[in-house]
């Protein structure tokens, strides 16, 4: 049993101490990024004022300090995320992006063949569709979309049509616009019947409750740091142990070799092959912090914290407006996270969002880099609040204090 | 960061809420351009009718926040029946107006008066620049309106 006290994840987090227009912060914005606590941060400033120098290179001291620190930040994510083969299976990228960009120029280029299928749903980033119509265009790859239902779920009635013939099943752990968590586990045996390989969007719920991807079947996961309290510029793709030894480097440079001659290079083995050029070093080390950070809190705690609030703000939007502010989204709390996208009668996302800033609450306007869903649903953009470990009953009040003003504005 | 009436003028609600100049125009004679903020999912299609010289009249549809639409609509207001250099004159004064200046951010304080006065009610989108995020919702209409002007001058005969 964990002890999970979101008040003391607030009094953590350094950003959350400052106010905005002369109130406290209502931080509403966790699915764009999450806020670090202190352990982050000093973790990084530690790791720069004594331990910084390039990895995998010097034999001094300090070179091989920081070698430990960036190999064992790896061990750390195979275990935050049960990785069967250890720390052999996680590669270091710069973002989720990077990550499936990774995953669809290596793995897609040399495996698939014009005509062969990857399936995605209607639900995803842009990050886990714009890739593959990118192969879609260099290798002849089809691209289909798992439609989302009214209920804003996935729709599976035609799904075995849909991955006849895929190679690859790509969707993601939780949509960032509407919320719904997918059934990873179900997704994966699907796949895997089918004979596709099963990868997984874990930008949003990876901070946000378990992520096992031995339990689950997942051949192939990407994430953020910044998206689960640690540092911008480091995202994470795991491959399984097989599937990784066979694919071949997407960056070339320094650090991903095992030879260079005038004629021509080897490439290194592991997962070195993968990391070209200086990686991110301070921000390996943050986002070990940052894990270490979580696993004390305890993902299923955060999940249940967050699912708390989600429910007690559903039940207050809907209710306080006379329907003038409508969720897209699921209506219950079920296989559903923090994530509340607001249509606001008469008022437009930007223009709710610039009022509540004068609230202190922070809120994302926008498509939400998720314009095929958007299209889904006729929207142009929506006005998102999303929770955190740190988030409290209170952002929520500012929140509802803040749509009330906006709507009495614009009427 | 300026207060939200700074923004949010009675003119810019009164024209988002009440926009002029609405609906479409025959093409031909009148150029159809199109002008999208990809951001924000903000839209503005603007007819123009050029005739003599002259920005002989001018319809526009769209949909988007308070700030794109409120200052389409006073921009068609402003620049409906004037000739080319005048609407090109309106169109550089609001540019300006729109840039953000280091010695405005430090300060705070309005842009120069004259720049204002010969703005007319346009002068109600200067709050604007206090906000930089929003500059590119307030400057929609009016590159849509260049992008139209140029394409039209390409296609004159």
């Amino acid at each position: 049993m964990s002890s999970f006290n979101p008040t003391r994840v607030r009094a953590d987090v350094p950003l959350l101490h400052r106010q905005v227009h002369g109130r406290p912060i209502a931080y509403l914005d966790s699915a764009s990024s999450t806020l670090p606590p202190r352990a982050v941060i000093e973790a990084m400033d530690r790791y720069y004022e004594r331990h910084h120098a390039n990895v995998h290179r010097g034999v001094y001291q300090t070179a091989e300090e920081a070698t430990a620190d960036y190999e064992g930040a790896r061990a750390a994510v195979a275990r935050y995320i049960n990785a069967p083969g250890g720390a052999e299976e996680v590669v270091f990228t710069k973002n989720t992006t990077e990550s499936f960009n990774l995953l669809a120029r290596s793995w897609g280029a040399s495996r698939l063949s014009p005509g062969d299928v990857v399936v995605v749903t209607e639900m995803e980033h842009h990050a886990n569709v714009v890739p593959w119509f990118q192969l879609r265009d260099s290798h002849g790859v089809e691209v289909r979309f798992i439609p989302v239902g009214d209920d804003y779920r996935l729709d599976l009635s035609h799904v075995d049509q849909l991955l006849e013939g895929a190679k690859l099943l790509s969707v993601t752990g939780m949509s960032n616009v509407l919320g719904t968590r997918n059934d990873l586990a179900a997704l994966a045996r699907l796949a895997h019947d089918h004979g596709a390989l099963f990868a997984v969007d874990g930008a949003q719920s990876v901070a946000h409750g378990s992520t096992d991807v031995a339990r689950d079947g997942i051949d192939f996961l990407a994430f953020s740091g910044h998206k689960m309290l640690g540092p911008t510029g480091i995202g994470v793709f795991f491959a399984r142990r097989s599937l990784l030894e066979a694919m071949p480097p997407f960056l070339g440079g320094g650090g991903m070799i095992a030879d260079v001659r005038t004629d021509g290079f080897t490439p290194a083995t592991g997962v070195a092959r993968f990391e070209a050029g200086t990686p991110p070093i301070a921000e390996a080390v943050g986002l070990h912090a940052a894990i270490r950070y979580l696993e004390g809190l305890g993902p299923d705690a955060v999940e249940a914290h967050e699912r708390e609030l989600t429910r007690d703000a559903l039940e207050r939007l809907e209710g306080d407006f006379d329907g003038r502010v409508r969720v897209v989204g699921p209506r219950d709390v079920v296989d559903r996270g923090g994530v509340l996208s607001l249509d606001v009668e008469g008022v437009h996302p930007h223009d709710v969002a610039q009022v509540l800033d004068q609230h202190g609450v922070c809120v994302r306007p926008g498509h939400h880099c998720a314009k095929p869903l958007m299209h889904r649903f006729g929207l142009a953009a929506t006005a998102r609040a999303s929770f955190g470990p740190y988030s409290l009953t209170r952002d929520t009040d500012a929140l509802i204090e803040g749509l009330g003003h906006a709507l009495s504005l614009f009427a | 960061m300026a207060p939200l009436d700074d923004l949010y003028r009675e003119i810019i609600l009164d024209h988002y809420r009440t926009p002029r100049n609405r609906g479409e125009l025959p093409t031909p004679p009148a150029h159809r351009v199109e002008g999208f903020n990809p951001l924000c999912g903000d839209e503005v299609t603007l007819y123009l009718e050029l005739r003599d010289g002259r920005l002989a009249d001018l319809k526009m549809t769209g949909r988007g926040c308070s700030i794109s639409q409120a200052s389409a609509s006073l921009m068609g207001a402003a620049v409906k029946g004037k000739s080319l250099e005048e609407v090109e004159a309106a169109l550089e004064r609001f540019r300006r107006l729109m840039t953000v200046t280091e010695t405005r951010l430090d300060d705070g304080g309005e842009p120069e008066p004259l720049d204002v006065r010969s703005l007319g009610e346009l002068a109600a989108l200067a709050g604007v620049v206090k906000f930089p995020v929003r500059i590119k919702c307030a400057m929609l209409a009016w590159t849509t309106l260049a992008q139209g002007l140029d394409e039209a001058a390409a296609d004159a005969p």
